[in-house]
């Protein structure tokens, strides 16, 4: 039996740690969700959480040597190419330069081209998905280890992370309807900035960098990639007239 | 074998739909990792590199797309 006295440390540092690594993880899923449906977002958590339920039953005993700045490298790469594509095409939407429902025009005009552009951004959504409940489970699995193994607490550090995961997952319902109410474009561009920001900070940890602040620059860096888009659209512009199709 | 060549369809797709903005975000992380490869002790350059690179792509290929 374990004392309470020496499991509360690790039961409260495994729940702080992955409470950080559960916002992070639902702020995209709930993202991805409200952009593009619950359908691709929840299928890619849920694939999401099957692969990390399979990675750490199969490699449990290895999981503190699987080699996370490389895998930080690759998930924040791909969340770059995603999000900054994302969030191109939302600036130019906002500046008038492409129509602001252009893939909703384009499958009203029943075109093969675009169900296949439709089914692709549904399937990048839930990778988008897939991937952040993936790298930030396999973040919260190392908090677990790092707080609980070697000391006999894993339990304890699980269960604190469990609970984590749980209260983020119940905010996560919360807010998901107010969320539906704002405009289609105005969520994308967040979602790219979001997205943005993210696959600065992975790529970055990936390669060693120190950012200032920890998990806090993601913030930062949404900053930025906010204030630089809305530069962009203000640069290039156009009258409301020339932008109607 | 539909399956796996529709999934590197997607994958490709991903990177070469948007004309050079994939290829200009793979540039500035492999800047990065140059950086912070060849200077190991100033890490926050890599950073730097990896964040100004990614909005000035951004902005670049913004611009670059309003003017076509």
């Amino acid at each position: 039996m374990i004392a309470w006295t020496t499991a509360a440390p690790a039961v409260s540092a495994a729940f702080l740690g992955s409470l950080v690594e559960a916002v992070e993880a639902l702020t995209i899923v709930l993202a991805v969700a409200t952009v593009r449906g619950w359908r691709p977002a929840g299928l890619g958590a849920l694939a999401g959480l099957g692969s990390l339920a399979l990675i750490v039953l199969v490699l449990g005993p290895f999981l503190d040597r699987v080699p996370l700045d490389v895998l930080q490298l690759v998930i924040g790469v791909l969340l770059l190419l995603f999000g900054m594509r994302w969030l191109s095409k939302a600036i130019l939407r906002a500046a008038g330069i492409i129509p602001l429902h252009d893939e909703a025009f384009a499958f009203a005009a029943g075109t093969a081209e675009l169900r296949s552009h439709e089914a692709r951004l549904a399937w990048l959504a839930g990778l988008a998905s897939f991937k952040a409940v993936l790298l930030e489970g396999l973040e919260v699995a190392f908090i677990v280890i790092a707080v609980g193994a070697g000391r006999g607490l894993l339990v304890p550090a699980s269960l604190g992370a469990l609970a984590a995961c749980a209260l983020v997952a119940a905010a996560g319902f919360v807010v998901r309807r107010p969320l539906a109410r704002v405009p289609e474009n105005t969520l994308k561009f967040a979602v790219g900035v979001m997205l943005s920001a993210f696959g600065v900070f992975w790529t970055g940890e990936g390669l060693g960098v120190p950012w200032p602040g920890e998990d806090l620059a993601i913030v930062g860096f949404a900053a930025l990639f906010l204030v630089a888009a809305l530069a962009a659209v203000a640069v290039v512009r156009r009258p409301a007239a020339e932008a109607l199709p | 074998m539909t399956l796996l060549m529709n999934v590197l369809h997607e994958l490709s797709g991903l990177f070469f739909d948007d004309g050079w903005l994939a290829p200009a975000i793979l540039g500035v992380a492999l800047l990065a990792a140059a950086v912070a490869a060849s200077a190991p002790g100033l890490p926050l350059a890599a950073g730097g590199v990896l964040l100004f690179g990614c909005l000035g792509v951004l902005f670049g290929n913004v611009v670059a797309k309003a003017r076509r």
